[in-house]
């Protein structure tokens, strides 16, 4: 336990902004698995692992020699045809069953991925040196890294973009149709089919920007999938489906926390409690729909 | 029902002549026991009581770290035993072992049963995928948590107190072997004579339908709480145990390793056949055996064999080995068959 965060006010500061710019990547991830799970009514356990895969991708460029940010636009690119393969191969087996199953199956999948990553690129945690610098505020009290900025700024620049094709386009709206009633879509002519793997396809393709700016921002290992899995996942159970402002503070706000969690307990705690913190959210929840005997649907 | 005593004493008679007849499998056989424990207390939620829970390897690893921290702990200081990584500068001598152990393994069952009481009322509220994704988090959290506690090791890990010299080489297998049979075989006559009760009838009950069950009068949250705690007082002594037959625990690749022993008692459960009482032993069984050998021929390779493997289970085999027999053998199950309505059925596919 460590409380200096309380006694020196900038390092709180410090730890406000780093959970903001971290939870809005976070956010990112959380609207892939909030499109798939209100569209397709899956839960895809491997959503951490195409994050990593994403990173590894911009990893990969960085060691060509290539800037790695460029990553943020090549790993959507290739992440939207694993996507599509991923769906191909098993999730549009899994789509009409029941919620476990798919759970299961993407849990096999997300072991598949981690080992394949592990033999692949080695059990190093790695990171893409951006060299992008710093930025100073606050008399030099506060650092602020500007890869985080950047990644940020790009990751909200994904997300208005998206939301607007989802408004304009016709795919779009054939997405959106399939998620209020698959059924009447279909009979009114809309591929479901092709709506589901467009769907997973650009998923995977958010997944895949997340995780190129996790690489230059922080750092990736084979297996660190899953506590994205469970961000996402939390994040989305706090905000809601289809609730895009509540995905985005409610990111943030759990950047914030895993902050402050990290300086007052310690680093080696910081995963167990974002664990803990969906546990803690889930009995919140059913205590408080308790109440009207209702329970988490 | 002679037919069925008959089996029972063969498979009995069996098991306690297992160890001199494979006698170099004793390591294999005793895993083999445990993880059948494990697939059939899940199959108590999973299959008769339609909570699918990842988190059952709480238990597990809780009884493992309290056996191997009572068993250390009674005898020694134990901050000083994990620090020192095992080393011999404390040695459990053979009656101080076997104590240590009959005690440990008792806290081990006891713990878990009462935690999965207290925390019982809060989680099983939930249903559904948040329930198993609930308890996946629960899981993860333990092993992340405990891999931060210095007492029990923290990352380095913690060495089990090593077998004592008693005589032969090989009665440490052996000691393991009947160990974990008498727990599998506590485990299976406990879970047989559960499943002859009312009390399976209400499991059943909860997983078609729990908003009937509960118009019905049943008090589901009582009988789903017991049902939680049965299985965590055998994973507790399930974890006990392994944690002697391995020798090391760490806290996120043995104990609570929630990526692998977690997702295996599940699909041990569903590859035999969920909701049925000879399921998980026969899953555990053939999973195993496949497991051994990707081990040895696949080496390096095992895991992405496992995610194939579980991929292909979950997808094309949901009904498991048993709902498989029973689909083609029906009148072995006691159910009476129109062989044209069959024949017709057949047909059709």
């Amino acid at each position: 336990m460590d409380f200096m965060v309380f006694q020196y006010p900038m390092i709180s500061v410090q730890a406000c902004l780093d959970g903001i710019l971290l939870g809005i990547l976070f956010a990112l991830i959380a609207y892939g698995m909030a499109l798939q799970w209100g569209v397709m009514n899956i839960i895809n356990i491997a959503q951490g692992d195409l994050v990593i895969l994403g990173g590894y991708i911009a990893y990969f460029m960085y060691l060509y020699g290539i800037h790695p940010a460029w990553g943020v636009i090549v790993a959507p690119v290739i992440m939207y045809f694993v996507g599509i393969a991923i769906y191909k191969l098993v999730i549009n087996k899994v789509v009409d069953r029941d919620l476990f199953i798919s759970i299961l199956a993407t849990f096999g999948i997300s072991i598949l991925f981690m080992q394949l990553m592990n033999f692949a690129f080695g059990a190093d945690v790695v990171l893409a040196n951006s060299d992008y610098g710093t930025t100073m505020l606050f008399n030099n009290n506060v650092v602020l890294p500007n890869s985080k900025i950047f990644s940020a700024f790009i990751s909200i620049l994904f997300a208005i973009c998206l939301v607007i094709y989802m408004k304009k386009s016709k795919l779009g709206r054939a997405i959106r149709a399939t998620a209020q009633n698959a059924r009447a879509a279909k009979i009114l002519g809309v591929d479901t089919e092709k709506v589901y793997a467009a769907t997973f396809g650009i998923n995977a393709a958010l997944c895949g920007v997340a995780g190129a700016l996790i690489s230059i921002t922080f750092t990736i290992h084979p297996y660190m999938g899953l506590p994205y899995t469970i961000r996402s996942f939390m994040i989305v159970i706090v905000a809601g489906l289809g609730n895009l402002p509540g995905v985005a503070m409610s990111g943030m706000g759990l950047g914030v926390f895993e902050e402050f969690a990290d300086y007052i307990l310690g680093t080696e705690f910081r995963i167990g409690s974002v664990f803990l913190l969906l546990v803690l959210i889930l009995i919140y929840r059913r205590f408080k729909l308790s109440k009207k005997r209702e329970y988490l649907k | 029902m002679k037919n069925n005593l008959i089996l029972y004493i063969g498979i009995l008679i069996f098991g306690i002549a297992a160890p001199f007849i494979f006698p170099a499998f004793k390591v294999q056989l005793s895993i083999l026991c445990v993880l059948i424990v494990l697939a059939t207390t899940w199959n108590i939620q999973g299959g008769e009581m339609g909570y699918n829970s990842f988190g059952n390897i709480l238990f597990y690893g809780l009884g493992m770290y309290l056996c191997a921290s009572v068993q250390v702990g009674m005898f020694f200081p134990l901050a000083e035993w994990t620090e020192s990584g095992g080393e011999k500068t404390f040695v459990h001598t053979p009656v101080q072992f076997f104590q240590g152990m009959a005690v440990g393994l008792i806290v081990a069952a006891v713990v878990p049963t009462i935690v999965a009481g207290l925390i019982g009322y809060s989680i099983l509220g939930l249903r559904g995928h948040y329930f198993a994704i609930c308890t996946l988090g629960l899981g993860v959290a333990a092993g992340e948590i405990s891999g931060g506690i210095e007492i029990i090791g923290a990352g380095q890990g913690f060495t089990t107190p090593p077998f004592p010299d008693v005589g032969s080489l090989d009665s440490r297998g052996e000691f393991f072997y009947f160990l974990s049979f008498f727990v599998l075989v506590l485990t299976f006559v406990t879970v047989r004579s559960i499943y002859t009760t009312r009390f399976k009838l209400i499991l059943n009950a909860i997983r078609d339908n729990e908003d009937k069950a509960e118009a019905m009068g049943i008090e589901t949250m009582k009988y789903k709480i017991i049902g939680w705690m049965i299985s965590a007082f055998f994973c507790g002594l399930a974890g006990g145990i392994m944690g002697g037959l391995v020798g090391y625990i760490d806290s996120t690749d043995v104990a609570f390793d929630g990526r692998e022993m977690g997702v295996f008692m599940v699909l041990m459960a569903i590859l035999g056949g969920k909701g049925t009482l000879w399921g998980p032993i026969i899953g555990a069984t053939v999973f195993h055996i496949f497991k051994e050998g990707f081990w040895t021929f696949f080496l390096g390779w095992q895991y992405v064999a496992l995610g194939v493997l579980i991929v292909v289970i979950v997808i094309y085999f949901p009904e498991g080995i048993m709902g498989w027999l029973r689909e083609k053998y029906p009148e072995r199950f006691g159910e009476v068959v129109d062989e044209k309505d069959r024949k017709a059925q057949v047909e059709l596919k």
